[in-house]
């Protein structure tokens, strides 16, 4: 581990002025996967800046019905937070998929967006991988890739300096991007609104950017819009054992149906890609259609379509599909109820 | 007359687990804390074969704090050591993770920062790491671990299931398994003079003694090993492994206390793991199920630079009786760490065959596979052509039927579904080998003082400091709070170490004969010390001593994701004497657990290209969450096996692993209709 300064800003533009003065520094939320990450030699920061206490802690209300989500809200408690329960049963279900209760006690909002990727050839100081040490090549291609990306991977062979197919390991991130949310954040230039679908990044040709935030940058709050239908949501997360494990798979979804018509649909899915992946193509499938186990189907492979697995992570396909079958079918069924 | 109520027997909790809760209790990293130690990090070899062809170690000693950096070109060398052992005596790299230097550093935190700045360059080729049961390359080793031999084969085989009107023909595959105890492996080293004081997690002191005697040319009396408490072990603790050399070479020439604990990842290069087996089962039978042909065959792999050849079909020798049998083990050498022991070395993964293909073959029969086991019981060793000491698998089978509630089961598979999920029942047997080994323990009496056992055992977590306090306290007639025990330490009476089962018929036989000594004796006013002894005898070779048992599990699957839950196991044990029925239970349970976990969960995946154990954490390597294990129903049947040892007990550490696994994937198969051959069953495979 290499050595640290720790410093404590007055306010979060203390911390962010602290940053931009250190080019390899870090914010510590949480620091349950930062610290890990110092721990093995993969994150080499000399200064890590504490925002832990800085940034709100509460859930608040916000006029459309929505709700904005400290940073620093413990994932814990924002799992058992009555409204979020109500209002978007697969935000807290989606945080009670994750980690193990005390990790969740103590990651926080803001931090849980901001994992990296449990890719081992990552974690691994000692092999190749584009996102640790760009141009060093890919090992998970050729090598153990069972939980990697299916969709919008980058692979041009394990020597090329793009390839990277990690999955970003976040459930929370999964079900915002289903809903649409908005990342609040600042920086050295001021304030500025990220909406979920622009925060995350595909690796294109620079696997090592995760996101879209410039360096200095403090996500302060998160926003989630209202969305009534939302009461109607689920997340299904498979993984290889019953708790603590990544998704093998895994589905956000809410439906608003009219009768047995498909009047509005989110999906998003979990475990398949660099970034959470919106379903839009099953989604335009899906509007307007009739809420059948068929048209889920249809809809599943449509958007599956685009999949390019690698030889041990082939089983993602049929597997997210059927997921998202049942999933849909399972809030259908709720609704009709 | 006093009467003094026995020990043996009582579910006494256990003795060291106050001390445990409260931190008391040191590990062997928590020895020395006031010592002005330096501590160990190792460089690692990410190439899994080939020479080192330049190392340079000034990057890392110009770090503040440093103190040290040893290679292959200055560490000092070692005595006649075998070939795994040899840690930087050569430029030679034989597998992917070997120590290439270390780095002695004032804080760890230094030292491990150092590590990457020591530069190495390297020849290298591929790795060849592929396990494969078509490679021409197989060969039969002289002897396997224990002991055994290598073949067995009795009758025309081939001729017999040629000829057999029921027959299956399988092939099973187990992958690289990893012991993960919860503590890492650490050893803490220090030279006063010429005498070697180390603080060790281990699984007996004694037996590190002769290795690191000759590796570092001392004798006995210079070596002083202390290991009171050791938090789990499961085989990986068993032996001396390099990093113990490692934290002795950097104690030696800094002139200091030298600390050194393994990361987790390192534990999966350094401390041995389960090597893969391929096994092809053939078995005949009549109609009604007797079986007239058995043949197991075994394929796995040992490492460049060490025979470990694992004892996987030896179970089938005699578990069940046929005219015509055959087990062979073929291995190939490949670019991987030496393997070592794990729970069951042999039972665990060659059980989970023979057992899985006992299933098939009772669904090609339309027979309920407890009937099948049940028809196929052998009066006697069917191999040594000896008697049994003890041998109660058809009351295990039994009771477990009953408890499982198995009666009335319908044998057809994948017709049973609740909501998604489908649902299915199992059962498999069990067996582990009964031994006792070379063991002395002494006692010191003292008028109006408790009683002073002494003996150089090891408790890895199995609840021995308190078994042992019970056989003494019944052998001496006194109450347990008059009995002082004292293990885990090299000064004491040698003993065996915590392994293969052996503990307790080991070590409580030397405690009872040397009470027997002083029974009847006066103790002088100061004080009288007698030696006793126990070891191996007649038993060994006029009997078969094997403790028995019997699984059941239901198992659901997710018809939609292929996940898979355990909502209950049952496992009925006949395992001689139960000392303690609490440490009994956790024992089994924990087992039973590690089956499960084995079923369902946990696999070390080389990567082909670069020859390492990619998914080295417990993040990736999976082991049962607490989640995944259900209700776990746990029995024992009365048995007490005085044949075999004065106690009349068995082993019961590594019982409860074998067959587990069997049990779960014969009730997946009855869920679903789909057998998976290749451990562990994830949810992938259900969509092959």
């Amino acid at each position: 581990m290499r050595e640290f300064r720790y410093e404590k800003a007055a306010d979060p533009a203390g911390a962010v002025a602290l940053l931009a003065g250190a080019p390899e520094g870090a914010y510590l939320g949480g620091g349950t996967n930062l610290v890990d990450l110092m721990r093995l030699g993969v994150a080499t920061p000399d200064v890590l800046v504490d925002v832990r206490t800085l940034t709100s802690d509460l859930v608040e209300e916000l006029p459309d019905g929505g709700l904005r989500i400290g940073a620093a809200v413990p994932n814990a408690d924002l799992a058992a937070d009555l409204r979020v329960r109500q209002r978007f049963p697969l935000l807290a279900q989606a945080l009670l998929a994750g980690a193990s209760g005390q990790l969740r006690n103590r990651a926080t909002t803001g931090g849980n967006l901001l994992q990296r990727t449990r890719c081992t050839y990552f974690t691994d100081v000692t092999q190749p991988c584009n996102k640790r040490a760009p141009g060093s090549g890919c090992g998970a291609v050729t090598g153990l890739h069972r939980n990697h990306a299916v969709l919008g991977a980058t692979d041009e062979g394990p020597g090329s300096p793009h390839t990277c197919v990690a999955t970003h390991p976040s459930d929370l991130a999964v079900a915002l991007r289903a809903l649409d949310a908005e990342v609040r954040v600042l920086g050295p230039g001021g304030e500025r609104t990220v909406p979920m679908a622009d925060l995350h990044r595909l690796p294109g040709e620079d696997p090592s950017r995760d996101t879209t935030l410039a360096h200095g940058e403090l996500i302060t709050a998160i926003d989630v819009p209202g969305l009534p239908w939302a009461v109607r949501s689920r997340y299904r997360k498979v993984r290889d054992r019953a708790s603590y494990a990544f998704a093998l798979v895994s589905v956000a979804a809410a439906m608003d149906l009219d009768g047995s018509t498909v009047r509005d649909v989110r999906i998003a899915l979990g475990g398949m890609a660099h970034a959470p992946w919106r379903a839009t193509v099953a989604e335009d499938a899906l509007r307007g259609g009739p809420a059948t186990e068929e048209a889920f189907a249809a809809a599943a492979e449509a958007e599956l379509a685009a999949a390019r697995p690698l030889p041990d992570n082939a089983f993602k396909v049929p597997m997210a599909t059927s997921t998202l079958v049942r999933t849909l079918l399972q809030i259908s069924a709720e609704a009709r109820a | 007359m006093t009467t003094i109520e026995r020990s043996v027997g009582a579910g006494v909790r256990r003795l060291d687990g106050p001390d445990k809760v409260r931190g008391r209790a040191p590990y062997a990293y928590e020895h020395e804390l006031d010592a002005q130690a330096v501590f160990v990090a190792i460089v690692q070899s990410p190439v899994a074969r080939g020479r080192i062809t330049a190392i340079d170690g000034s990057g890392a000693q110009a770090v503040p704090g440093v103190l040290a950096v040893l290679t292959h070109v200055d560490a000092p060398r070692l005595g006649e050591v075998v070939e795994e052992l040899r840690v930087l005596q050569s430029d030679a790299v034989q597998y992917a993770g070997q120590p290439v230097a270390v780095v002695v550093a004032e804080t760890s935190e230094v030292a491990r920062d150092a590590v990457g700045r020591v530069r190495v360059e390297y020849e290298s080729g591929d790795p060849d790491v592929v396990l494969s049961a078509d490679r021409d390359d197989l060969y039969a080793p002289e002897k396997l671990m224990a002991g055994f031999e290598t073949d067995s084969v009795i009758g025309d085989v081939d001729a017999a299931l040629a000829e057999a009107p029921v027959s299956v023909d399988v092939v099973y595959e187990t992958p690289n398994q990893h012991n993960n105890p919860i503590e890492m492996h650490a050893t803490v080293a220090r030279w006063d003079g010429d005498v070697l004081r180390m603080w060790d997690a281990n699984q007996g002191p004694h037996n590190l003694v002769p290795v690191i005697t000759e590796a570092f040319g001392i004798t006995e009396d210079q070596l002083h090993i202390t290991s009171p408490y050791v938090g789990g072990a499961f085989g990986s603790k068993a032996f001396t492994h390099v990093h113990q050399l490692l934290a002795i070479m950097a104690a030696k020439v800094t002139g200091r206390t030298a600390k050194l604990e393994l990361t987790r990842q390192q534990m999966f290069s350094l401390v041995g793991h389960r090597t893969p087996t391929i096994q092809r089962l053939r078995l005949g039978a009549r109609p009604d199920g007797t079986l007239t042909a058995i043949s197991h065959e075994v394929v796995e792999h040992t490492s460049q630079n060490a025979e470990f050849a694992e004892q996987t079909a030896t179970a089938t020798r005699l578990m069940y009786a046929a005219p015509a049998r055959r087990t062979t083990h073929r291995l190939a050498r490949l670019d991987v760490p030496a393997p070592t022991i794990m729970r069951a070395p042999g039972e665990a993964p060659g059980m989970y065959a023979l057992e899985s293909a006992m299933d098939e073959l009772a669904a090609a029969l339309g027979m309920d596979p407890v009937q099948l086991r049940l028809r196929n019981e052998p009066d006697r060793d069917p191999e040594r052509d000896v008697p049994w000491s003890t041998r109660n698998l058809v009351a295990c089978l039994t009771e477990g039927a009953e408890r499982f509630g198995w009666a009335g089961r319908d044998h057809r598979p994948g017709v049973r579904e609740e909501g998604r999920w489908l649902v299915g029942t199992g059962v498999a047997a069990a067996t582990y080998p009964t031994r006792r080994r070379p063991s002395q323990a002494r006692i010191e009496a003292v008028p109006g003082k408790p009683f002073v056992v002494s003996i150089d055992a090891s408790d890895i977590g199995t609840g021995a400091w308190t078994t042992l306090t019970q056989i003494a306290a019944d052998a001496l007639r006194v109450p347990m709070d008059q009995v002082v025990l004292r293990i885990g330490d090299s000064r004491l009476p040698k003993a065996s170490g915590a392994g293969g089962s052996t503990g307790i018929t080991s070590w409580g036989p030397a405690v009872v004969d040397a009470a027997e000594q002083l029974r009847d004796r006066d103790v002088p006013a100061g004080g009288l010390t007698v030696t006793g002894s126990s070891g191996p005898g007649d038993e060994a070779e006029q009997l078969s001593s094997h403790a028995f048992g019997a699984h059941f599990a239901e198992v659901r699957v997710d018809r939609d994701t292929g996940e898979v839950r355990v909502p209950r196991m049952t496992g009925v044990f006949a395992a001689g004497r139960i000392i303690n029925p609490v440490t009994a239970r956790s024992q089994f349970l924990g087992g039973m657990t590690m089956g499960l976990s084995m079923a369902l969960h946990e696999e070390a995946v080389l990567d082909t290209r670069r020859g390492h154990y990619a998914n080295h954490d417990l993040a990736e390597y999976h082991i049962a969450a607490n989640a995944d294990v259900g209700e776990v129903d746990i029995a024992w049947v009365d048995e007490v096996d005085e044949a075999h040892n004065p106690l009349g007990a068995k082993g019961i550490g590594e019982i409860g692993i074998v067959g587990s696994a069997a049990a779960i994937g014969n009730a997946y198969w009855h869920a679903t209709g789909r057998r998976v051959r290749d451990l562990p069953i994830t949810p992938d495979k259900w969509f092959r």
